[in-house]
């Protein structure tokens, strides 16, 4: 017998203006850990990752008046559940701006969860050079995690149960800017 | 998330893929052309793979291409070459391959002179099996690899004018090639002696031409294939001289045509045979880029095609996000 379809209840936890003000937070915040933007390098990690890295490096090169470099990261060929059946994800542009030695490198992603994105985007820079420190930044932390990593700067933290998820939007891709928990 | 296609267990030829599970290889070799631009260059999609590499026929480019695309996977590989193994001996080709097996390998990338041997290995052992050349069958990397660098030059496939030059009859490069081009919708045309040419090509809905003259007025992309010298003795030309003077292709042959046409070639190249030197390294050669974009072609099929258990498939669905 067929299951009725699953009904969907979204709970919007950021909205366009939440979202921007907790950006420009974090934008300052990154400033402050960083000690300035002398040695500062943003690594957004695919995909929603790299847009907004790209946001807190327009907001800090206003505020600063000069350059951020930032570049992109897939971690898709570090990931540790790539031993399965089926489509393999997508793999995205990864674009590294110059050594990043000695550099202080951020890394930006839309959601914290389990941690084993950021395990694998730390492995991946590693392969990279050798930054003097690398900072975790994220727009939710949604709990629940299965390695001991946590953020250096969070934008909004939540209670998640492990069913629910929790879907970011950005202007660029998705047409318009909300974080939403779907249960 | 949106279903992709994916390549199953073997990949043996293009002639019974999609147009999708071709697209799907090209897409996926994109981005791993950065790994070999990159200090370290290597990631470990594949650690804990082991791939032999069974070479029944001689080859450089394509065995190398193969083991510097496992090793940036981080996959442990070994090379078996028909001489010097247990195949010289008398030992069967699936004999070879199950123990092979035995010692618990994951791939297996085969070239072998029988024609339909990668797919006649495929169905009797577990490992994925990719075809390296079997035969005057199919070479599918080469034709991926060739498609990736046309789409590269032009930005696409469909549409353009693509004419194999040469020895077709022989070429398992042009067979695969014709089956890649055609599904990604180029017109596709060959041109040789007859001798060089399989009966009833026409019927697939290839262009013919007979002179090398029609043919670069014709096309965008000229795919020059080896001719192959070992075949010499049985008559199919009259000469490696009067071949040149007939088919080679040159630039005072090129310069009468108005489009400025992408030269390829699979490698290796008879220079002053088949193609002239000043082509060869010319400013419209893309031959170069097809060995670059070869190792991302056979990463992105590796990749693809590295499976695992299904039940470690679900436990991974299940802690995903």
């Amino acid at each position: 017998m067929p299951r009725p379809p699953k009904v969907e209840e979204r709970t919007t936890l950021l909205d366009a203006r939440a979202m921007s003000r907790a950006l420009q937070r974090m934008a300052v915040e990154i400033l402050e850990l960083a000690h300035g933007t002398d040695d500062l390098v943003l690594i957004g990690i695919q995909r929603r990752g790299v847009e907004l890295a790209d946001r807190i490096a327009k907001l800090i090169e206003k505020s600063e008046g000069t350059d951020v470099p930032r570049g992109a990261l897939d971690i898709t060929l570090y990931r540790d559940d790539l031993e399965t059946v089926g489509p393999k994800p997508v793999i995205g542009e990864t674009r590294i701006p110059g050594d990043l030695t000695d550099k202080h490198a951020v890394i930006v992603d839309d959601v914290l969860y389990t941690g084993r994105t950021v395990r694998a985007a730390l492995d991946e820079l590693a392969d990279f050079g050798r930054p003097k420190r690398i900072s975790l930044c994220v727009l939710v932390d949604r709990g629940r995690r299965e390695l001991p990593i946590q953020a250096d700067i969070v934008g909004k933290s939540v209670k998640t149960e492990a069913g629910e998820r929790v879907d970011v939007q950005v202007e660029e891709l998705d047409g318009r800017d909300q974080v939403d928990v779907i249960r | 998330m949106t279903a992709s296609p994916t390549l199953g267990k073997d990949l043996t030829g293009l002639e019974h893929m999609t147009p999708e599970q071709i697209r799907l290889i090209l897409d996926t070799a994109e981005p791993f052309k950065e790994v070999s631009e990159r200090p370290i260059k290597k990631v470990p999609a594949l650690r804990g793979k082991t791939i032999v590499n069974l070479f029944f026929e001689a080859s450089t480019r394509t065995r190398i291409s193969f083991e510097f695309a496992e090793k940036r996977l981080s996959a442990d590989t070994v090379n078996v070459a028909a001489t010097g193994s247990s195949v010289s001996k008398g030992e069967t080709l699936v004999d070879t391959a199950r123990n092979l097996e035995a010692m618990r390998i994951d791939m297996v990338v085969i070239r072998h002179p029988s024609s339909g041997a990668a797919e006649f290995l495929g169905n009797r052992i577990d490992s994925n099996v990719i075809n390296a050349g079997d035969g005057k069958h199919e070479h599918p990397t080469q034709a991926l690899l060739d498609l990736l660098t046309i789409r590269d030059k032009h930005g696409k496939i469909e549409g353009l004018k693509v004419c194999l030059v040469g020895d077709v009859l022989h070429s398992r490069v042009a067979r695969s090639n014709l089956w890649g081009l055609t599904k990604l919708g180029a017109e596709v045309a060959v041109c040789g002696p007859w001798t060089l040419l399989p009966r009833g090509i026409e019927e697939l809905g290839v262009k013919v031409f007979s002179r090398i003259e029609e043919a670069i007025e014709w096309a965008d992309v000229l795919n020059v294939l080896r001719l192959q010298l070992e075949r010499m003795e049985k008559g199919f030309i009259p000469s490696v001289r009067e071949y040149y003077r007939v088919f080679g292709v040159t630039p005072e042959r090129l310069e009468r045509s108005p489009k400025a046409i992408t030269i390829m070639h699979p490698g290796p190249m008879n220079r002053g045979v088949e193609i002239d030197s000043r082509v060869a390294d010319g400013p419209h050669s893309v031959i170069l880029d097809q060995v670059t974009n070869g190792v991302a072609v056979r990463m992105a099929v590796l990749y693809l095609l590295a499976g695992g258990r299904a039940e470690l498939a679900d436990a991974a669905k299940r802690g995903s996000e």
